[in-house]
């Protein structure tokens, strides 16, 4: 199995309306190249979840400023003022959603769960339009689970089964999304021959996998 | 000293050798210049690790904090996921979080990251911070621009955490969330009870045992 592919061959499978998960947190961890062929194909009307919308240069930033998205689930969006902007003009529906509640989300709507129970949120707009539980004496929101028809990501290191290594703080989300999307793209600095990367290093198991695009030295 | 520096060392004294403490960005980021000697504690970073230490002479673009900063980790440290980083907070597992704040109320309310109509930035991992760390600590200047006191009698912005404040530090004094109030603990060097009763809307308990503020006598 090579699940290695070039460029184009991943634009294929780009589609106008699209749900898309990317992987970064500022900008540290999101997969620019597979941004940028998003950018380049003009794919659009698209529903984002990220963790945070980038600056305007860096990370998704330039699918907002391009005006490719029309819906955004995140937690921050303060660091690339179009997308505030865009929001404030109501051409841009904007989701905030808690940070661990959106990891929490992601995880549940690829682990065959249909939510979870959070207490983060209680007595904060966060409640509106959402139920709310008590359990043994303690009061939750039940917060949906999430999942895209496309998860966007990066790592440092895959395989060519697809089993991923990433490098420090550029994990982040990109493991939780590698599990909730219909199709997983993966760019990486370095791919390896299957068997080259130890089973007990695999933070992300290749089974998720379903594409990987290089961007180092491939081999 | 300015206000900044009088809240970060006073804010200081409040972690404990081995604590694992998350500090917001801006003036909370402050308090790790102004730990006690001997205290020695795990700053997490809620994009995924603890350990995190002040950026080396190389920065490395992979390794940023909460803020999106160059920083370092230390040796020790541990890199995890977003979902484990936030099992962490939520799970009781961080013992301190430090954080800024536009509003602060009597019932221990915090308002910190919205002001509708105006700045809706997010509020990133700030409700999972108040929710489930240990202690909440919010260390902010004792008044906005304007000069009007951001420490109210009830909230008017939209919260952040309901009822989660334990401590509140400002270049005033020191403010216990107590179930009957804000209790006054600590006073700035030179300040009077009268000063800061006139600068909080508030209701304040002043508490019979009123000291001034630790870790700053020697500094003044």
């Amino acid at each position: 199995m090579n699940k290695h592919v070039t460029i184009e061959e991943v634009g294929q499978s780009f589609k106008d309306g699209m749900t898309v998960m990317v992987g970064g947190f500022l900008g540290v961890g999101t997969p620019e190249v597979l941004v940028q062929a998003i950018l380049d194909r003009e794919i659009k009307d698209l529903t984002l979840i990220v963790t945070d919308t980038g600056f305007i240069d860096k990370g998704v930033g330039p699918l907002i400023v391009k005006r490719l998205v029309k819906h955004v689930i995140a937690s921050h969006i303060g660091t690339n003022v179009e997308t505030g902007k865009q929001m404030i003009q109501e051409q841009l529906s904007v989701e905030l959603v808690p940070q661990g509640t959106l990891a929490e989300r992601i995880r549940c709507g690829g682990s065959g769960l249909g939510g979870v129970l959070t207490s983060t949120g209680i007595g904060t707009i966060v409640e509106a339009n959402k139920e709310k539980i008590w359990v043994d004496g303690v009061e939750y929101l039940i917060e949906k689970a999430l999942r895209a028809d496309l998860a966007l990501l990066k790592a440092k290191k895959a395989d060519k089964a697809g089993n991923l290594v990433y490098d420090k703080s550029a994990r982040n989300f990109n493991p939780v999304m590698a599990l909730a999307a219909d199709l997983v793209i993966v760019q990486v600095d370095e791919i390896v021959e299957i068997g080259e990367i130890d089973p007990d290093e695999v933070m992300t198991p290749g089974v998720l996998v379903d594409q990987i695009i290089c961007i180092g030295g491939a081999r | 000293m300015n206000a900044k520096e009088i809240i970060a060392r006073r804010v200081a004294v409040e972690m404990q050798d081995g604590d694992v403490v998350n500090l917001g960005i801006g003036l909370p980021t402050m308090v790790a210049n102004y730990l006690p000697e001997g205290i020695n504690v795990v700053l997490q970073s809620e994009n995924g690790f603890v350990g995190l230490s002040s950026v080396g002479e190389v920065p490395d673009n992979n390794l940023v904090n909460a803020g999106g900063q160059h920083c370092g980790i230390n040796p020790g440290g541990a890199v995890f996921d977003s979902a484990m980083s936030f099992c962490l907070i939520r799970g009781g597992h961080v013992d301190v979080t430090v954080l800024g704040g536009l509003q602060v109320d009597q019932y221990g309310n915090l308002a910190n990251w919205m002001v509708p109509g105006k700045m809706v930035p997010g509020m990133g991992g700030a409700m999972d911070l108040v929710s489930g760390a240990k202690k909440v600590i919010v260390a902010m200047e004792h008044s906005a621009k304007d000069g009007s006191s951001k420490i109210l009698k009830e909230c008017t912005l939209p919260l952040t955490g309901k009822g989660k404040v334990n401590l509140l530090v400002t270049e005033l004094g020191v403010f216990r969330v107590i179930p009957e109030g804000l209790l006054l603990e600590e006073i700035a060097p030179g300040v009077e009870v009268e000063t800061v009763a006139a600068r909080t809307e508030a209701a304040l308990i002043i508490s019979p045992n009123l000291k001034v503020m630790q870790n700053l006598a020697s500094q003044i």
